[in-house]
């Protein structure tokens, strides 16, 4: 490792920029003409539209133009896809509803887009919203999955009876119950997991630029996929062809999953420049992100866990109710389907599992991926259990965990996934030594002794990161594939770009890229640049979420590097008359091994673009692509430990110190890597503890709508976290990276919840524990 | 439409201003200083935090008319021919930031920490401090650690100098 290579603690290069306000987001965007939107938005859960009077609205100050539904049909904009087809067991396809991005005549969702209206300031714009007069005839609505599947509950759409979307199964049910009939002891849990709003700070923005000279569209917009929405606004919503389509997500702030869909609010942007003949842009306000940023998780699910009389675990079998809001997202049906059951195996050797899921419409904002999108589901499921299967059998719950791990690779689980590699033990020893896991009943009595309750919880997760191969996703029903492309330049005075499919929204991939081709081709990080996030610039890309950045990202690079060296190899041992299998490629230079023969790696590259002695047919350039499909998934896991003090007179709970011991494989930089467990254990710690998204059950309105009644963790929420990994690297691709981005949010809620389960000795605890529900559930006893 | 004249980052500048307008929308929009970001509608976030004369205040609590006259400092004004603040090194290294969202409020706001409590900044003081300030990209460990960071390095350099 060299002091930039991979494995250093390198700062990072994107950071200048931000820490002096030079970033730049979509709403920092200006264009010449350019104008601003303001969508009007359905105030109801569920209504008819009977009339819209836009007349005294469209006279007002500035105001360009107000545009429907209507229009929008006539113009040939298609309807929101939902790009992972699920069926049901019985082999039937989604009853998926009809999404327009402009409601037509009925609305499902409040916050629900109805009209744009463009004009020249967004003041005016607000003005003239609020001016047109939409008559709804409101109709009964419905906000859990639960009521929705009842008898005589509101129809939400014609397509889906019940609002019933698809009733799916996976795993060997049959053997399941039998293994369940025949055991020593089963572990009942009814576990619910709440709903979430991903909250990034940057709120969503798109700028819609159409060029009627070259009939040609451009798209700002904060996506964490830019080429995936061009793909998509392209094949799907007709918006433009391809090659006369522009996307471009420049700096981002944050995404979560939340902006991986392409929203009604890119797509009629970019169309109603083309109406307007004018440059529109739209930036939510908070409240509007709270309404129609897609959600996360909204599962209830009951599972059951069979031992044996030596503890060991004969079957595993979860029933789950999915809420996918009112309209199925772009990935929403793979979200509980192949990244939640697929997962339910845990880190334990179980030779029977059953899932069955049932995904429901409600009249709430679509649910889809969220920060783990159906891993944190499963893992919260399975390590609430395995927390309660210890604490009713009267063990250890790390010696449980310890007894049923998987211990040898490859594994098969009877849920698809084949798990290549992996060390539970060492995470799971990390842990407690860092925890200091034994001395906790000393420390227990000592906080009894102050009127206090400790507790001490577990979980030890295992995900599934950069979806892989393609054919196997296609196989499951993915619409498309998940590679990841590259490409690196060597420009003629030796400086190094590399172009990538993968997108960056605080994950730093400039420095890490850097870094990998700093290691690869020993030249200094300050001369290599990262390229992303541009349709203009690189050709294709799958984007990043799902944590594949590194191990499908920065694949893609490494392939490109290989064909780059090779070829620089050969230029080398060309102009030093050297065999090429004898140079190396170091500290700057091109070496002929064990001789003082080199060439400087800027002259070799200035060599391949003066082309005046290049070896026999040589093509001149240096430059190579790389398309990267990975074999399989990776599969992080870690164990994690939080220990709290609940204060019995309030329900108050205080962490006392968390520790997450991960393995992701190989890392490129630490402090990155740690950075991510950071941001995603605060989220879980978040969701386990503080954030919940309420929807009034009679009326649908969404009763946390801002950050005066959501609550976000802030700074004095959370405490300083103990950080470690152990390494076993990825099989699944030549870096040997396995993916850091979601584990924190994977592996932190059960771990908090069996804390607090632990010291109020009672286990009827729903997520968030604020100190009133751990007061009630202390106090229900 | 009322005319306002303020200097920002050491530079005298004026304009008109709607009664309304807020001194955040007046940064980014009449003067095109988009380093000051927007995060909530309810003043919860300090993502807009700027200096008004010396102090940290959230921009978007404030209307453009009521900092008239006043010198404003935003994130783009902190560093001082081309040397990055202490703070603004500390986020750097410490890695501070992620996604650089908050980090120009966050920045502001521990820049007016440190200026009131100096080196005796402990963590306990500085996450209650930050209730004002959210990041969901960090878990705030790191920015707890820069800001730390800063207070010692500002604390030193102040001792050395007295
Ligand atoms: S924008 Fe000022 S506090 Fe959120
Ligand atoms: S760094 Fe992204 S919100 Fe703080």
């Amino acid at each position: 490792m060299g002091v930039e290579g991979i494995g250093a603690r390198v700062a990072r290069k994107e950071d200048k920029r931000f820490i002096t306000g030079k970033g730049r987001y979509t709403d920092d965007m200006v264009v010449p003409g350019m104008k601003h939107a303001v969508f009007v938005r359905s105030p109801h859960a569920h209504a008819k539209i009977k009339s819209i009077d836009t007349s005294s609205a469209s006279a007002m100050p500035g105001v360009i133009g107000i545009l429907d539904g209507k229009q929008l049909t006539e113009d040939g904009i298609g309807s929101l896809i939902c790009g992972w087809a699920v069926h049901s067991k019985d082999g039937s396809p989604m009853n998926m509803g009809v999404w327009r991005p402009l409601a037509e005549d009925t609305v499902r969702y409040v916050g629900d887009a109805v009209l744009i209206v463009v004009a020249d300031t967004g003041d005016q714009a607000r003005a003239a919203a609020e001016a047109v007069v939409i008559d709804y005839e409101e109709l009964p609505a419905v906000t859990t999955a639960l009521a929705a599947m009842k008898d005589g509950a509101p129809q939400i759409h014609p397509e889906a009876d019940h609002n019933l979307i698809f009733d799916w199964e996976i795993g060997n049910g049959a053997d399941v119950d039998a293994a369940i009939a025949n055991a020593a002891h089963v572990t009942n849990l009814d576990v619910d997991n709440n709903r979430l709003v991903p909250n990034a700070m940057e709120p969503r923005a798109t700028l819609g630029v159409y060029d009627d000279s070259e009939e040609h569209y451009t798209c700002w917009t904060t996506s964490q996929n830019p080429h995936v929405a061009r793909l998509v606004m392209s094949a799907f919503y007709n918006v433009a062809p391809e090659n006369k389509l522009r996307v471009i997500a420049p700096d981002v702030g944050g995404g979560f999953g939340s902006k991986i869909y392409i929203y009604p609010e890119e797509i009629v942007c970019l169309w109603a420049s083309k109406r307007t003949g004018v440059p529109v842009k739209w930036t939510a306000d908070r409240t509007e992100a709270f309404l129609t940023d897609a959600h996360g998780r909204d599962h209830v699910s009951n599972i059951k866990i069979a031992f044996d009389a030596d503890n060991r675990i004969t079957a595993l079998k979860v029933d789950t109710i999915a809420n996918l809001g009112a309209y199925m997202s772009l990935f929403s049906s793979s979200v509980p389907t192949y990244l939640y059951a697929t997962l339910l195996s845990g880190q334990y050797n179980i030779a029977n599992v059953h899932a069955n899921v049932r995904t429901v419409y409600t009249n709430t904002t679509p649910v889809d991926a969220y920060r783990g999108a159906g891993r944190p589901e499963a893992s919260y499921l399975v390590e609430r259990a395995m927390e309660t299967a210890a604490r009713e059998l009267g063990v250890s719950p790390a010696e449980l965990r310890r007894k049923n791990f998987i211990t040898q690779f490859p594994h098969q689980t009877p849920v698809i996934m084949n798990y290549d590699g992996g060390d539970f033990g060492a995470s799971l020893d990390a842990a407690t030594k860092a925890a200091d896991y034994d001395g906790f009943p000393a420390r227990k009595a000592e906080a009894a002794g102050r009127g206090k309750l400790r507790g001490i919880g577990m979980s030890c997760y295992i995900e599934a990161c950069g979806i892989a191969p393609s054919k196997a996703v296609g196989s499951l029903g993915a619409g498309v594939g998940l590679w990841e492309s590259a490409e690196v330049r060597v420009n003629a005075v030796g400086t190094v770009e590399v172009l990538t499919g993968s997108h960056s929204h605080g994950q730093g991939h400039e420095t890490t890229f850097a870094q990998l081709v700093a290691e690869r081709l020993g030249v200094g990080m300050d001369t290599v640049s990262i390229v992303h996030g541009d349709t203009d610039k690189v050709q294709m890309g799958m984007g990043t979420y799902g944590s594949r950045s590194g191990a499908v990202g920065m694949s893609a690079v490494s392939v490109a590097l290989d064909r780059v060296e090779a070829k620089a190899k050969k230029v080398a041992a060309h102009l030093l008359e050297a065999d090429e299998s004898d140079i190396i490629i170091e500290n700057g230079e091109l070496k002929v091994a064990g001789t003082d023969k080199s060439v400087p790696w800027f002259q070799m590259a200035l060599a391949c673009y003066t082309a005046h002695n290049l070896p026999d047919g040589m093509e001149p350039g240096l430059k190579e692509s790389a398309f990267f499909d990975p074999t399989n998934f990776s599969f992080p896991a870690g164990c994690y430990i939080c220990e709290v003090e609940v204060d019995p007179e309030t329900g108050k709970t205080e962490i006392i110190q968390f520790v997450a011991a991960d393995d992701f494989g190989n890392i490129i930089n630490p402090m990155i890597v740690e950075g991510q467990v950071h941001g995603g254990v605060a989220q879980g710690i978040g969701q386990a503890m503080l954030e919940s998204c309420i929807y009034d059950p009679d009326t649908g309105q969404l009763l946390t709508a801002s950050y005066m009644d959501y609550a976000m963790p802030r700074a004095d929420d959370l405490p300083s976290f103990d950080v470690s990994t152990t390494v076993t690297p990825s099989p699944s691709n030549p870096l040997g990276i396995k993916g850091c981005g979601e584990a924190g949010a994977i592996g932190s809620p059960p771990a908090v919840i069996n804390a607090i389960t632990d010291a109020i000795g009672s286990n009827k605890l729903e997520m968030p524990a604020s100190p009133q529900a751990v007061w009630a559930a202390l106090n229900a006893k | 439409m009322t005319s306002i004249s303020l200097n920002v980052n050491g530079r005298q500048v004026s304009g008109e201003a709607e009664d309304r307008t807020l001194l955040v929308e007046f940064l980014r929009t009449n003067l095109g200083m988009t380093g000051t970001h927007v995060g909530c509608d309810t003043s919860q976030c300090g993502a807009c935090v700027v200096h008004v004369d010396g102090q940290a205040v959230k921009s978007c609590t404030m209307l453009a008319v009521q900092a008239n006259g006043s010198d404003v400092t935003t994130i783009e004004g902190l560093a001082s021919n081309g040397t990055l603040h202490p703070v603004q090194k500390a986020f750097h290294e410490n890695h501070g930031l992620q996604c650089g969202f908050c980090t120009p409020g966050m920045i502001m706001a521990a820049t007016d920490m440190i200026r009131r409590h100096g080196s005796a900044l402990d963590e306990k003081t500085v996450r209650q401090e930050l209730e004002g300030n959210i990041c969901r990209c960090t878990g705030y460990h790191n920015i707890v650690k820069s800001i730390l960071a800063a207070a010692a390095e500002m604390g030193d350099a102040q001792q050395a100098a007295e």
